[in-house]
């Protein structure tokens, strides 16, 4: 099937060569990063973490948000899913694939990454999340390909594919509620020390996921033949507004009890995000962006009517995916480290080579994206004209 | 006596067999003799679990900590990188009100507020960096002492998320350029590696106390916790001490002596 993906327009090869030179610039910043160290970054003693984990653990919610089409469709049989779950599977494997690559650009030691694997440590929780991110990606390979395939040859997908189908409905859950883990379980890190870490995780997940989904239906329907649906598409709007709802919910629960108790500790963080410490205030007016893009979004979303219209919820879901993205994708990790162990405050801003790399790993995950999707679009419109196989 | 050519063939072949065998190490092994020699040596400083007092009023001046940093820094190729971003440090001075957010009052003697603290590895009862190393590259050994392996380190850096106490430093760049003098006893480290503070445990396996300690002029006192007669548990037991952070359970070992003795002020 991968020979779909060599044939296409113009427009397909140039957005393709766009990609490359971005991993390419990726790449190059990379080897300056081995070569002179994890230096080249903006994180330091008391920031210890940055943006590559940061962008990890936002497109862990990314990945595990396939799980909104395929329960759905698998569980409760809502055939308007059918065209579009393999678009969710795809994106899942795209997004864990990052995932896989931001941890090991944020490795200070990359050629040791196997010790995970020879010295299996279980009481890690990262030991943990690598097994479940590998483990992930592996079903989503198997079942997008499998069904792909069964597709393709006008058969419906062999039994045994929904044993890992229905396998991926909890192992999804896993993925995001073991990386919440990771933070949630640290002592002296009151930003991150709380319950509700991993609930929030999963629905600023099934929110920015779905979001993006949204945008790639949108684009795919006007870069191909293959229309996946207007229904399928707002049912995918509902999940937005209900997921963000969620989360800006489990966001306020997290300023109640840091204001209300008024234990310093507790406040300290948001302070610092919301309003700046000590004349340090980098992320405010990001921390701000992201607040109004979610209100604001919100009420788009919430009103029927204006999310009936696509593209005024396409430009809610962009919104929801960037109000998420500064949100998880950067505030969340720094506010974890500012201000220090020592209640001082360093602030934290990625460089250049950093960012270069970030964006080097975006693309080769949107390289993966459009690969997969290419091949799948053209099963899809080849098979337009078939009846329903389920 | 004399042997002839074959017995004396027979004779060399089977010393030479048993040299390249080495059938005495062997048996050596089968008797598990192998293990002694990884013994320490008698000389070794041993304990159930080290601890560390630090009393805060037998330092006096800005010299005396800088000496003690000193003596651990240069023994231990800790670089002098000379900006905080990339800083590598395993005994520092921090003031009262950083070195216990919490607990420091506002209202305390001047010579408390302003007076530096010193700030190391606690060496935990219950380490969370070891908790979350994915590698087992740092580990809590049976003495208490909480130590690294810089050989097996990914760097990824989970241990300076996880300890409560910013006793972590990582390297962000290749640090022996910034090492002055070095040391060839002990491992330099290399990018892309955690490190911090040992209770000189290299020390500790000669019979020599930390070297801290050593330069501290009885300041900073060093011994096993679970010993009712050792030096640490006699500070203990008559005067009121700190540590940081107890209430988040990781059981520190090291304790600060605030004030109220002859040696105040």
């Amino acid at each position: 099937m991968l020979d779909k993906a060599l044939t296409g327009s113009k427009r397909y090869w140039t957005w393709i060569i766009i990609l490359l030179g971005i991993i390419g610039a990726g790449v190059i910043s990379y080897l300056r990063q081995f070569d002179y160290g994890l230096g080249v970054t903006g994180m330091s003693r008391d920031v210890s973490w940055g943006f590559y984990i940061s962008q990890f653990t936002f497109l862990v919610g990314v990945a595990a948000s396939a799980v909104m089409l395929v329960i759905p469709y698998y569980l409760h049989d809502y055939k308007k899913y059918g065209k579009i779950v393999i678009l969710g599977e795809f994106l899942a494997i795209a997004a864990v694939t990052m995932c896989v690559l931001f941890i090991f650009v944020d490795l200070g030691q990359p050629m040791r990454v196997m010790n995970v694997i020879l010295h299996p440590t279980p009481n890690s929780i990262l030991f943990w999340d690598a097994m479940v991110l590998n483990g992930y990606l592996f079903i989503n390979l198997i079942v997008g390909w499998v069904t792909l395939t069964s597709d393709r040859k006008g058969m419906p997908p062999p039994n045994w594919i929904k044993f890992f189908i229905y396998l991926s409905i909890p192992w999804a859950v896993s993925i995001h509620t073991v990386t919440a883990f990771l933070y949630a379980g640290l002592p002296g890190r009151h930003f991150w020390l709380t319950a509700v870490m991993a609930a929030r995780f999963l629905a600023s997940a099934f929110a920015s996921g779905p979001a993006l989904l949204i945008l790639l239906c949108l684009i795919v329907r006007r870069v191909s033949k293959f229309d996946p649906g207007y229904e399928a598409i707002q049912s995918l709007g509902k999940t937005v507004t209900y997921a963000m709802f969620a989360n800006v919910f489990l966001l306020g629960l997290e300023f109640f009890t840091a204001f209300y108790s008024q234990i310093p500790g507790h406040m300290h963080p948001f302070v610092y995000l919301y309003a700046g410490l000590e004349g340090h205030g980098k992320l405010v007016p990001l921390m701000w962006a992201s607040s109004i893009l979610a209100i604001v979004a919100l009420i788009m979303l919430v009103n029927p009517n204006i999310r009936k219209k696509e593209g005024m919820l396409a430009f809610a879901c962009v919104m929801v995916f960037i109000s998420l993205w500064i949100d998880k994708g950067f505030g969340l990790v720094v506010g974890g480290f500012v201000p220090n162990m020592f209640e001082r405050v360093t602030e934290y801003w990625p460089t250049l080579p950093e960012t270069l790399i970030t964006l080097g790993v975006w693309a080769i995950g949107f390289l993966i994206l459009t690969v997969l999707y290419k091949i799948a679009i053209a099963i899809r419109e080849q098979t337009a004209s078939w009846p329903e196989l389920h | 006596m004399s042997i002839n050519r074959r017995e004396f063939l027979k004779l060399a072949g089977t010393s030479t067999l048993i040299g390249l065998t080495g059938i005495s190490a062997v048996e050596e092994i089968l008797k598990g003799n192998a293990e002694a020699s990884v013994l320490p040596s008698p000389a070794a400083l041993t304990a159930k679990r080290w601890a560390m007092v630090i009393d805060i009023n037998k330092i006096g001046t800005k010299e005396e900590y800088e000496k003690i940093t000193q003596a651990c820094h240069s023994i231990h190729n800790v670089p002098d990188i000379g900006n905080k971003k990339d800083e590598v440090k395993w005994i520092w001075q921090e003031d009262y009100e950083h070195s216990f957010p919490g607990i420091s009052d506002e209202f305390v003697p001047d010579h408390i507020k302003h007076k530096p603290f010193l700030l190391l590895c606690n060496h935990c009862a219950k380490p969370p960096c070891v908790r979350v190393c994915p590698t087992k590259a740092t580990f809590k050994r049976p003495d208490g002492i909480v130590v690294m392996d810089y050989h097996r380190c990914i760097g990824c850096r989970f241990c300076m998320a996880a300890c409560p106490y910013g006793a972590r430093s990582f390297n962000w760049r290749d640090p022996r350029p910034f090492v002055k003098e070095t040391n060839p006893e002990f491992p330099t480290r290399t990018k892309g590696v955690v490190e911090k503070c040992t209770f000189c445990s290299e020390r500790l396996a000669k019979g020599l106390k930390p070297a801290c300690v050593e330069a501290s002029n009885g300041a900073l006192i060093f011994g096993d916790l679970e010993d009712p007669n050792s030096e640490v548990r006699k500070v203990l037991s008559t005067k009121y001490t700190l540590r940081r952070k107890p209430e988040i359970g990781t059981g520190p070992s090291v304790y600060y002596v605030i004030g109220g003795n002859e040696h105040a002020g």
